[in-house]
């Protein structure tokens, strides 16, 4: 997929640029769940669903929130996920289950874990899985007991020799990790236990999020057979001020090159590896992660200089995403990142048409070569959805004009784009007050000419643009007299739909690359959700829109 | 007489404490003489912690719901013209009644409030909407400005709990 950049010159204005781009149709399926676990009484969802996505993760109906125990077994992969089977809102939350040979395509089957004992009957929380030193996968999940406490339960398949592992049971010990009077853990934060770890003196590790007033902090407990648990005297890290830590995950990455390491693992013996430790802020709604070492001795993430875990560490996606979750595919050797993206619309609206939430397309995550950032792609498997190709080579945009895409499904498809910029020397200075991506694109819509640009994308664009949706590059210049310059990358919603109840609000985020070089610009459009990645996985900004023009063919 | 003058004391000083909570909560909200008087004005303020005043709130975004939906239904009578935005509004308000209060409760009472901050936060722009369909003819809007100023001192309270 490299795209030639041709150097042939045209006649330049202020900024030109060429563009090389392809355009694919494509579509997943997720079939419908015929037998239903138990009768709802919601109402019915309307019949006209211009929103649904058709190539994202989502649950025939209802509201779904966190990715749980993403894993594969024996060459299926399988995603659980919070489920509310009652309605369009968080609530009477279980672990739906789907399975998938290839990441995009999904088979639906009952729930996976539901209330039914004192240490999950009031709600069966987040969590992840583990597969043991023989692949025997087994999960870990935060149940709600009778007294609303938050405590955390072990589940295992109920049958190995079943390939989509339906039925799971759940262990008697349970629970095994409480918050009490000697632990003082508060017990309303204390949840989203990880995926566990093997140390070097064989026992088991596994971290919990939770907090102590403002301080948002990863619980560790270590145990020799993943029954019995003790916590540990220290967290694994912690933050004064970042709030309640949800959702943390906790692996290691290869120094060099794009490939998975087990969670358990090492290294090879030449391999350096380095650590991530990822958390969901309950204050800000984002996932941050910082990149570190770990020290195995003291059980303790020792952030790289510069990194804080808090809200000024980088974050995954600046846009629509929150309770990621990775894991580790054995089957290709690589790492995998889930994300929930929850709407934009109102709760009316969501009530309206039957269902809320979707997870983003997975993607292949791995440590930049600078070693400063991780990068993600979508699974490579999507391309196999891809029908209908519309190619422009050698396009020449000149200042304000646009070039109509036609021949694809607007409202489905996979867009790549490279943009190569002359005149960098005429780009505006960025002002050093302007550290935050998000204002700079907020504050500056389309039309505002600053810096070099706005060049990108206009999607979800009805015919006279009443409605559309931009997704675009300005370049600025770091300091006067530099060489070095500053990529923002953005995501403009603020014209996305007629409708007013939307979450309009515009996304920002700097791209870390060189402008010198062809820019990409890749965005996955899908009815209601535009997932974009700026420098080949460098930033991504995912985002929900709701046209009532631009929707349809 | 000096036992009673002691007990007098503790029992002013602990109405005086439980009085400084509410106060103390609602002083950081958008809107103190309404938190105030929202709490104060219901039995459980008193002895109630955060996640107690937050479902106070949560009531109250209920009652007014609930007191809305009924003046929609008597405007169906006294004024038919309106009859379109009434049933955008009634649609509305049950989402209010019928989504967000329940989700809302259930997230505050089991630790997860941020799901609770959704619900209220969405209870004022449901009302906003409806007041919105009206095109500046609301007869509702001393009812829909009211939810959107509960919400905005719900919100707050449950962002204390974050």
């Amino acid at each position: 997929m490299t795209k030639e950049v041709n150097s042939k010159i045209g006649v330049w204005l202020l900024f030109t640029l060429i563009i090389s781009n392809y355009v694919v149709d494509l579509e997943a399926s997720h079939h419908v769940y015929k037998r239903l676990t138990q009768s709802t009484n919601i109402k019915s969802p309307s019949v006209n669903q211009p929103y649904r996505t058709g190539f994202h993760f989502q649950p025939p109906k209802n509201w779904m929130n966190d990715p749980n125990g993403p894993m594969i077994y024996k060459g299926i992969y399988h995603l659980f996920y919070q489920w509310n089977p009652k309605g369009a809102v968080w609530g009477n939350i279980v672990w739906a289950h789907s399975t998938s040979t290839d990441l995009i395509n999904w088979d639906p089957h009952p729930a996976a874990i539901f209330p039914s004992e004192p240490f999950d009957i009031n709600g069966c929380w987040s969590g992840s899985a583990t597969i043991l030193p023989d692949g025997k996968p087994v999960i870990l999940y935060t149940g709600i007991d009778p007294k609303n406490q938050q405590v955390q339960n072990i589940a295992e398949p109920k049958n190995l020799s079943d390939p989509y592992l339906v039925e799971w049971t759940k262990s008697p010990l349970n629970p095994l990790m409480a918050p009490d009077a000697v632990n003082g853990i508060n017990a309303s934060s204390f949840r989203d236990p990880t995926t566990a770890w093997l140390g070097h003196d064989k026992k088991w590790r596994v971290i919990i999020g939770s907090k102590i007033h403002r301080r948002g902090l990863a619980i560790t407990y270590t145990s020799k057979d993943l029954l019995k648990w003790e916590k540990s005297t220290e967290p694994l890290h912690y933050d004064d001020g970042s709030g309640m830590w949800e959702c943390p995950d906790f692996f290691p990455v290869t120094r060099f090159g794009s490939k998975g390491v087990e969670t358990s693992s090492f290294g090879e013996p030449n391999e350096v590896l380095k650590h991530v430790l990822k958390v969901s802020l309950d204050d800000t709604k984002h996932d941050y992660y910082t990149l570190g070492t770990y020290d195995r001795v003291g059980d303790k993430f020792v952030p790289d200089k510069g990194f804080k875990m808090d809200s000024s560490a980088p974050r995954y996606d600046y846009g629509k995403y929150y309770a990621s979750k990775t894991f580790y595919d054995s089957a290709k050797n690589r790492r995998i990142l889930w994300g929930w993206t929850n709407e934009s619309s109102s709760v009316e609206d969501d009530v309206e048409k039957g269902w809320s939430g979707i997870q983003t397309i997975p993607r292949k995550i791995w440590l930049d070569r600078s070693g400063k950032q991780l990068i993600q792609w979508p699974v490579r498997e999507l391309e196999r959805l891809r029908m209908k190709q519309v190619n422009l080579r050698n396009k020449v945009l000149n200042s304000r004009s646009r070039l109509e895409v036609y021949g694809v499904t607007a409202a489905q498809a996979d867009v790549e784009v490279l943009f190569k910029v002359r005149n960098l020397e005429k780009a505006d200075v960025i002002e050093p007050s302007w550290t935050d991506p998000q204002l700079i694109c907020s504050k500056m819509n389309m039309s505002v000419k600053s810096g070099l640009g706005p060049f990108g994308l206009m999607v979800l664009a009805s015919k006279n643009l009443e409605e559309y949706t931009s997704v675009y590059f300005r370049i600025f210049k770091a300091r006067q007299n530099s060489n070095k310059y500053v990529v923002v990358m953005c995501s403009d919603q603020s014209r996305s739909s007629l409708e007013e109840d939307n979450d309009k609000t515009t996304y920002g985020a700097f791209v870390d690359i060189n402008p010198r070089q062809p820019l990409s610009l890749r965005a996955l459009i899908d009815h209601s959700v535009v997932e974009s990645f700026g420098g080949r996985g460098r930033a991504c900004i995912t985002s929900r829109v709701y046209p009532k023009l631009a929707i349809g063919k | 007489m000096k036992m009673v003058v002691v007990m007098m004391i503790m029992m002013v000083m602990a109405m005086v404490s439980e009085a400084n909570m509410i106060e103390q909560t609602c002083k950081e909200t958008p809107d103190f003489n309404l938190c105030v008087s929202l709490l104060d004005s219901d039995p459980r303020g008193s002895s109630a912690d955060t996640s107690g005043l937050a479902l106070i709130l949560v009531d109250k975004i209920k009652g007014l719901a609930t007191k809305t939906l009924k003046e929609i239904n008597t405007l169906y009578k006294k004024r038919p013209e309106l009859k379109q935005a009434l049933d955008e509004c009634s649609r509305r308000y049950n989402t209010i009644l019928k989504a967000d209060v329940p989700e809302a409760i259930e997230a505050i009472s089991k630790g997860v409030p941020k799901f609770g901050e959704d619900g209220v936060i969405d209870a004022g722009v449901e009302a906003a909407v409806c007041e919105g369909d009206f095109k500046g003819k609301s007869p509702l809007t001393s009812l829909t400005k009211s939810m959107q100023k509960v919400s905005n001192v719900a919100r707050a309270i449950v962002r204390m709990l974050l």
